[in-house]
Formats: structure tokens, sequence, C-alpha cells
């Protein structure tokens, strides 16, 4: 497998331009001779879809939901990061570029990161011009909030749902697109397989959930937008029909998978309440510029948190990290919680769980300035657990939210595929080894709006328009592969659920390659899913047909690539000697932080399938900083 | 806690001229529901159960389960989204109810929405009215710097307000004329609230409204049934708004040009 990061040559503020520059063009009357499919409909994806549309392209579209506004993305809540430095406090495309290197524990591409930067200015032009009703001031003009991992306030946002404000914006623009006719919007239709001709992606092939019709689509170019991989862990902050089959079986295909166990544990989720829990609810990272997290400074303290009185509290972030405080990067947070847990310092009745206290906040703000700016949230948090946040602290605890690990791609945002691109989450591109709050939003739609609409076209440009159809052999091909797939799983007729398994798949992956992982737990992890995955092709029971909306059958494809990933998972956390961001193993660390080792673990992993997870090869990309200097990331 | 649910059970698509096609409330019987369970895991829970008898599982729409997605649908005891207001069925919990009750479940009722299978149906209607004009016609990489356009706010906060819509269907379930007027109100009203809206308020009324009535959805008859449905307490002040740019549109404008409103894109 060839890795090349086609990393523009200049100083790293030139990269991007120089890029664009060599880029070949297509002309404006070639390029409605070009289909391009996009496959997911959130900020990446519908970005793409409607900016592609408007340079001219052909765009089919597909998305799993039964509306391109119900992905993911719009569940995301505090805000979007962007170097506009409206605050005067000192922010600059540079300091974004450093926040989000260091913030990612050096395990980022430094060039795409600094584009990464460059480019967020011109997300909120963008996303204002389409209306999204960002937080203002009196005087009319745009409000700022902090978030972790940054001393500068370049976090813009709307309430709590900027996710949802933001899609909406990147969606209306499709829709646009749609109405007009540039663009063919595939709902409910969920993509099983990529078709490669000749090495290069020409092609998918999806599943109609309302008809159960497995067809082909042939095309130019492919470009993925298919979000995270969150739900190996069965309980996640994702949505439930979240997944990885995409970009899973592209790596089937011959895609690189890179840094698969780069995995985000974020801090502020409310904590399990039984065996039923179907998903975890993310409080926002925003709540920590008001909200105070503490636990009893004695085990076993089972007094009501009022009952404790001041100096009988341990506000552990602003003790350990005097200079960050509550806005301690996520990676940082979510071991510090584990850690108080650990001692016997956890609340609530399972003591997995910590204050995040808003009293300091309303004592000095009022409660109608806290309600301004987290009322949803708030609302949210009493309707789930039936407690009032203004009165008594939230409970929260630690539940996995992202992932930075993903397809491998190039500059260009190329996977090893010849026109397979990927975009926003799915790609392992920006974020290193942990991510800043506030950047996925950014990446998602800087990926989608202004990166794939240049760099498509640099590949375009060397194809033959329509030089591929899908008579060729490999579509049928494809087709019956999953076909064939469909067949089987609902021929097994077995004793266990789907969701049987993949909640004790979810078990596996928390309990061993969850917060903490270590050499041991990791193999024992690895034995385990290789069984699991085996009782899966036996005794797995799927009812129904293929011929009809079958939810079953959806989620058991689904599952049955979470069992081969989540090998490959376990794998890279193994080979991964090292602790960086995310990724803790127990044998490297100091009292609790992470310990890098540069010397040998400076690089991407990228995964070459090799028919069985077990038997992958592991390919590395060399990283390097010449802007951030290595060091060990300190946020005290 | 013990429940006893009433299931809509519907195997094929409706159609114009089979809406019904075999639907039939079904009854189960569930033991075993903490009321710490949300709705949709009672469901989850009666699923797994209904499988293992070898039943097919009940066929719902979900998602996010956080109450923003807009995926869950359900008419539970004849309230879209059930007893709680401002809560989607995803976030209402079983504490909610009673220990022994009987509860009935269906899908929301309307033309403009046929049933897929069970309790999912069709909403792709209101795409349909979001594309005829439910945006501003700017292209990618086109803007200014987003301060340049001061928006006071009070306007920003109205249009927020509206734009808080989940298009999840709850107010064409709830409405016995299945107006989808609170909906089509709202992308109005947010719009119409920015000086970037503005530009296009009057082609953007007219052709929002045409789109909703040529996809079936039927007139507003101030019930006001949708606003208290609403899981995002959109006010029934965009349909008046609405109404206002509707109006404003038929007072002001020359005969519609036959041009395609958007630019060519």
């Amino acid at each position: 497998m060839k890795l090349d990061s086609k990393i523009p040559s200049g100083a790293i503020h030139e990269k991007w331009s120089n890029r664009k520059f060599e880029l070949k063009l297509v002309n404006p009357a070639n390029k409605r001779k070009y289909k391009v499919l996009v496959v997911g409909s959130g900020l990446a994806g519908a970005s793409a879809a409607a900016s592609l549309a408007e340079l001219g392209y052909q765009v089919e579209c597909f998305c799993f939901q039964d509306s391109p506004r119900r992905a993911h993305s719009i569940a995301a809540q505090g805000g979007i990061n962007a170097a506009k430095n409206y605050r005067n406090d000192g922010d600059s495309v540079y300091r974004l570029f450093y926040d989000t290197v260091k913030g990612g524990d050096f395990r980022a591409r430094e060039a795409n990161v600094h584009r990464l930067a460059e480019l967020s200015v011109n997300i909120i032009d963008q996303a204002v011009a389409q209306g999204v009703p960002f937080a203002r001031e009196y005087g009319g003009l745009l409000d700022n909030r902090s978030f972790g991992g940054a001393q500068v306030s370049r976090t813009f946002y709307a309430r709590g749902q900027t996710g949802q404000q933001l899609l909406l914006g990147a969606y209306s623009a499709l829709s646009r697109q749609i109405g007009l006719k540039a663009v063919k919007m595939f709902p409910r239709t969920e993509m099983l397989d990529v078709v490669v001709v000749d090495g290069h992606a020409k092609g998918i092939v999806v599943r109609d959930l309302q008809t159960g019709e497995i067809r082909t689509h042939a095309a130019d170019a492919v470009v993925l937008c298919t979000g995270g991989y969150g739900n190996v862990f069965y309980l996640s902050t994702n949505a439930k029909n979240c997944n990885v089959t995409a970009t899973w079986r592209a790596h089937r295909r011959g895609a690189g998978f890179a840094n698969p166990c780069y995995t985000q544990i974020h801090p502020t989720c409310i904590p399990v309440s039984g065996d039923h829990q179907s998903k975890l609810t993310l409080m926002s990272e925003s709540l920590r510029n008001d909200g105070r997290v503490w636990v009893p400074l004695k085990p076993g303290d089972k007094r009501k948190a009022a009952d404790i009185p001041d100096n009988e509290r341990d506000y552990y972030l602003e003790r350990k990290y005097p200079s960050f405080g509550n806005l301690a990067p996520r990676d940082i947070a979510s071991r510090a919680a584990m850690t108080v847990c650990d001692e016997g310092r956890g609340i609530g009745d399972t003591g997995l769980g910590v204050y995040l206290d808003f009293r300091d906040s309303i004592q000095r703000l009022g409660k109608d300035a806290i309600a301004a700016r987290y009322g949803n949230l708030f609302h949210m948090y009493a309707k789930i657990t039936a407690e009032d946040p203004y009165s008594q602290p939230m409970r929260i605890f630690p539940a996995v939210h992202y992932t930075m690990g993903g397809l491998w791609v190039d500059y260009d945002l190329q996977s090893t595929i010849p026109g397979l691109f990927v975009c926003g989450e799915a790609n392992f591109s920006d974020h290193g080894a942990n991510r800043l709050g506030a950047s996925a939003l950014m990446q998602g739609l800087a990926d989608g709006y202004f990166v794939i609409p240049y760099t498509i076209g640099g590949y375009l440009a060397g194809q033959k328009p329509g030089s591929v159809d899908g008579k060729r052999p490999e579509f049928a091909q494809a087709a019956a592969s999953v076909a064939e797939m469909t067949k089987r799983l609902l021929g097994i007729r077995g004793k266990r659920t789907v969701d049987d398994f993949h909640r004790t798949l979810g078990k596996i992956m928390w309990s061993k390659c969850g917060m903490a992982r270590s050499e041991k737990g990791l193999k024992e992890a690895i034995a385990s899913i290789q069984g699991l995955r085996a009782d899966f092709w036996k005794d797995v029971c799927v009812l129904g047909d293929g011929m009809n909306v079958n939810q079953s059958l959806e989620k058991a494809g689904r599952v049955a690539d979470f069992l081969e990933f989540g090998e490959l998972m376990c794998r890279d956390a193994l080979e991964r000697r090292e602790s960086c961001g995310g990724h803790f193993r127990e044998e490297w660390q100091d009292d609790g932080e992470a310990r890098r080792d540069d010397q040998n673990f400076c690089h991407a992993a990228v995964w070459e399938h090799k028919g069985d997870p077990k038997d992958a090869v592991r390919h590395q990309e060399q990283l390097h900083f010449e802007n951030v200097h290595l060091a060990v990331r300190s946020y005290k | 806690m013990k429940l006893t649910l009433h299931i809509w059970r519907q195997s094929k698509r409706s159609t114009a001229a089979d809406f019904q096609q075999d639907g039939r409330m079904a009854r189960y019987e569930l033991d075993g529901v903490s009321p710490d369970m949300s709705f949709l895991e009672m469901l989850d829970v009666l699923n797994e159960q209904l499988i293992k008898k070898g039943e097919e599982p009940v066929v719902f729409d979900h998602d996010c389960r956080e109450g923003i997605c807009g995926s869950c649908s359900l008419m539970i005891d004849g309230e879209p989204h059930g007893p709680q207001s401002g809560t989607t069925t995803c976030q209402l919990h079983m504490r909610s109810f009673r220990d022994g009750a009987e509860i009935w479940i269906e899908p929301w009722r309307a033309k403009a929405f046929p049933v897929v299978k069970d309790l999912m149906v069709d909403r792709s209607a209101f795409d349909r009215v979001v594309q005829a004009g439910a945006f501003i016609s700017v292209n990618t990489g086109a803007p200014q710097d987003a301060n340049a356009i001061p928006v006071p706010k009070a306007d920003a906060d109205r249009a927020f307000d509206a734009a808080t819509c989940i298009g999840c269907g709850a107010c064409v379930a709830a409405c016995k004329n299945a107006s989808a007027m609170l909906f089509v109100g709202a992308k109005v009203s947010h719009f119409a609230h920015l000086p970037q809206g503005r530009v296009e308020r009057e082609a953007r009324a007219r052709n929002l409204v045409a789109a909703m009535d040529k996809e079936g959805f039927g007139n507003c008859t101030n019930q006001n049934e949708c606003e208290a449905a609403c899981p995002k307490e959109i006010p029934v002040r965009v349909i008046a708004e609405m109404n206002r740019e509707f109006l404003r549109a038929k007072a002001v404008e020359e005969p519609p040009s036959k041009k395609r409103v958007g630019g060519d894109g």
C-alpha cells in the first residue's frame, strides 16, 4: 500500500494556495459531464453535494435516514470554532492551528490542520449568508464563547443546537440544488459496497431500505461522508443508526483505515441508568464555561451535594490544571474523572459520576442568564434524569462520543483507492489523537464546502467523463456479493437478537478498549471478539425477508461489520505502544498523564485489509512537525 | 411496571387507493418496564421479546434519541409524541405513565404522510416543500464577512425560535385538517426575520404555500393544536407571519416570472 500524503510545497501558510494553483481545473462546460456520488448527508455530505452541484457536476446523494436533514451532525450542541478574532483576544489562524495540533497530541498532519484553520473563517461567513441564526449581541454582531483546549473565545454557537442550525443551513443549500434538479437525492438508501473498476472507485452498491431492492450506481468519483464508528461500543452519544459499514466496506475493497484506536471519550454525558439503556446523551462541553466540576474530597461521602461544604469538595480540574481549569481538553477531563471514580470518590448510586455544578455562576450571573445560555440543555437534562440542574448539580460521566480515526486520506482527501474521497468524521485527517471541542463541525464543513470542490477537480481532470458504465462486470459482482450477505443473514434464524450481539461487543470494547487499554486486556478482547463473531454467524436471528422494510436486517449488516472492525481497533490499540490523546495505554503513563513515544510512534498507522482483521497489515505515514514543535502537552 | 400496548401493525405501504392496507391494532402485554426507560427503549424491550417468540418486531423511525433529529413520530394515546408537552417521543420516559397503564400507539395520520410499515410514515412531502424555496439562494464561496450584516438581537432571537423546528411532523398529525402551516410558517418566519432572507421573501412565501398545497396538506382553522403538540414549542405566530408574507407577496409583486426562483445554481 502506497501512502503518498501529497503535502504541498512551501511554508505552512502557503501550502493550500499552492495546492489550489497546482490542481488541474475542469472547465465549466465539461463539469456537467462528470457524475459524483456523495454518500451521507450530514455537514460534510450535504455541503459537498450542494457545492459540487453549484459548480455544475451531476451529483447523486444518498442517506439512510428518511430525510437528509436528520443526519447525526444535527445533534452537535456547543459550537463551531473559527479564527475570526472578533473578541480582540489574540486569536489568529496560526493560533487555531497551533491549538489543534497540540490538542491532537501531535498525531495529526500539520498541513491539513493549517488548512482547516484557514478555512474556519469562511465557514462562518457562508453559514451567516445562508441564514444560520448564530447567537448575537445587542449590537447585532456575532457572539462567541470559550471551549476546551483554548484560551481565547473563538466558538460561534446557536444556543445549544449549533449542529442542527448548521446542518439546516447545509440542508437548505442541498435542497435548493435538489429543487433545481442538480442533485438527485436518495433517502432511505444505504450504501453497502464500493465498486472498484481497474483500481478506481467508479460506483457504489446500495439497498433501498423501503423496497429491499439492491441497486448499483455508476459515476466518475465517489465521496464518502458517512461519519464515525463510535457505535462499536454499543453505548455512545451517536445516533442509534450510525455505523461503520460504508467505510468498513470501502476498507475491504482496498482503502487503508488509519488510527482506528483513536476514539474520543467525552467527559460530560449523563450517566448510564440501567441495562435497558440504548444510548448516551451528551451535555455540551460549553457547560464547562460556567459549570464547575467536583467530587467529594473523602471517598464514600454519600451526603447530598448541597450538604457538602466547599472545603470538603475537590474541584479537581481547577486543582490539577490551574491555567485551563474546567476547560481542560476532553481526553484529559475524562481521564481525570475516571481517576477520581477509581479512588472511590464518584457520586450517585453507581459511584460512576462527578458533579457539574452551576451554583456559583447562578449566584454570580442570575438564573436567567444561565437559562439564556444553556436553557435547552438544562431542560433536556431534567427530562432524562427528573432532576433540576438549577437547584442541584448535574451528574455527569464520560462516554464515547467521536472517533478521530477513519479512512486514510491524502492532502486532497483521497483515500488509497483513486477516485474515492472521504470527508468529515469518516476520514482520519485533522484531529490527531484527540479532537478539541467545536472542531468537528468546522472540519465537516471545511471538507465539504471548501476542500472537496477543489480537490475532486484535480482527480476528475485526469479522467474521461463517463468512462465506466454500470454494465461492467464489477458492478454485477459487487451487487451479487451484497445480495449474498443479505441472504445469509436472513437464513441463519438462530436464537440471539442482533442487539444482544451488539451489546455484548460494546461491553468488550468499553472494558478493554475504552478509557484505558493494556496489552493483556486487548489480547483478551481480540479473542473474545473472534469468538463472538463466529457465534454471530451461527446464532443470530433476523426475521422477515429482504424485500420490505426490515430494521433487524439493516442492524445485522452493521453489527456484522462492527464485529470485524472492533478486532482491528483492538489490534491498532495493541500495536500503538504509547499513550497519546484519547488512546491511553496503562503501561505508558506518568501518574495518569499520557506518555507519548515520539521516537517510535510519531506516525499514523494505516491498515491494509487482507481478508480477515487478524491478517491486516500495518503501514505507517510518518508525521513531521516543522512548525509546532513536539513537546509534552501541558494544560497545567 | 406492567403495560398493555395496542400498536398499529401494517405490512404494506399505504396507497391513495388503499390507505389502510392490512393495518390493524395489535395487543401486547409487557412486563418488567422500568420508569427510567425512554418510550423507545420500552419498545426496544417489546421488540426483543417479539423476536425471541419468532414474531417480526414493530417498525418505527428513530435515530438520535435525544430530541433533535426529528425521526421519532408516534401518536401515543391520541397525542403526537405523547402526554408531555415540549417533548419528543424519544425523550418521553415511562415515569410519565402509571403501572398497569393501557397505551395506544399509532403512526402519524395524514394524507400527505403515507404509512410505510407499522409506525413508520413517509414525510418526504416536507423535503419537497423545503426544496421549493426554504433557503437563501447563495452559492458556496460568495459571501462577505459574517459581521458585515448586523442583525438586531430581537430579530435574531425570533428567527432562531422559528428555526428550532425539527421537521418531525407532529403539527400535521395533531391537526384535524392535517395542515402543515406550522412547519411551513416556521420556515417563512425564520428567513423573514433576517436581512439575508428578505431579498427573496415574496417568491419564498408564494412558492412554499403552493408546494404545501400541492402535497395535499390541509388549511389552518386556528385551533392551535399544532402549537400544543410541537415538541420544540414553535409558536403559532409563525402562521400569522406566513399569512402576512403571503399577502404581502400577492400585494406587491408583479405576476410571477416564468423563470425559476433560486438562480441557475
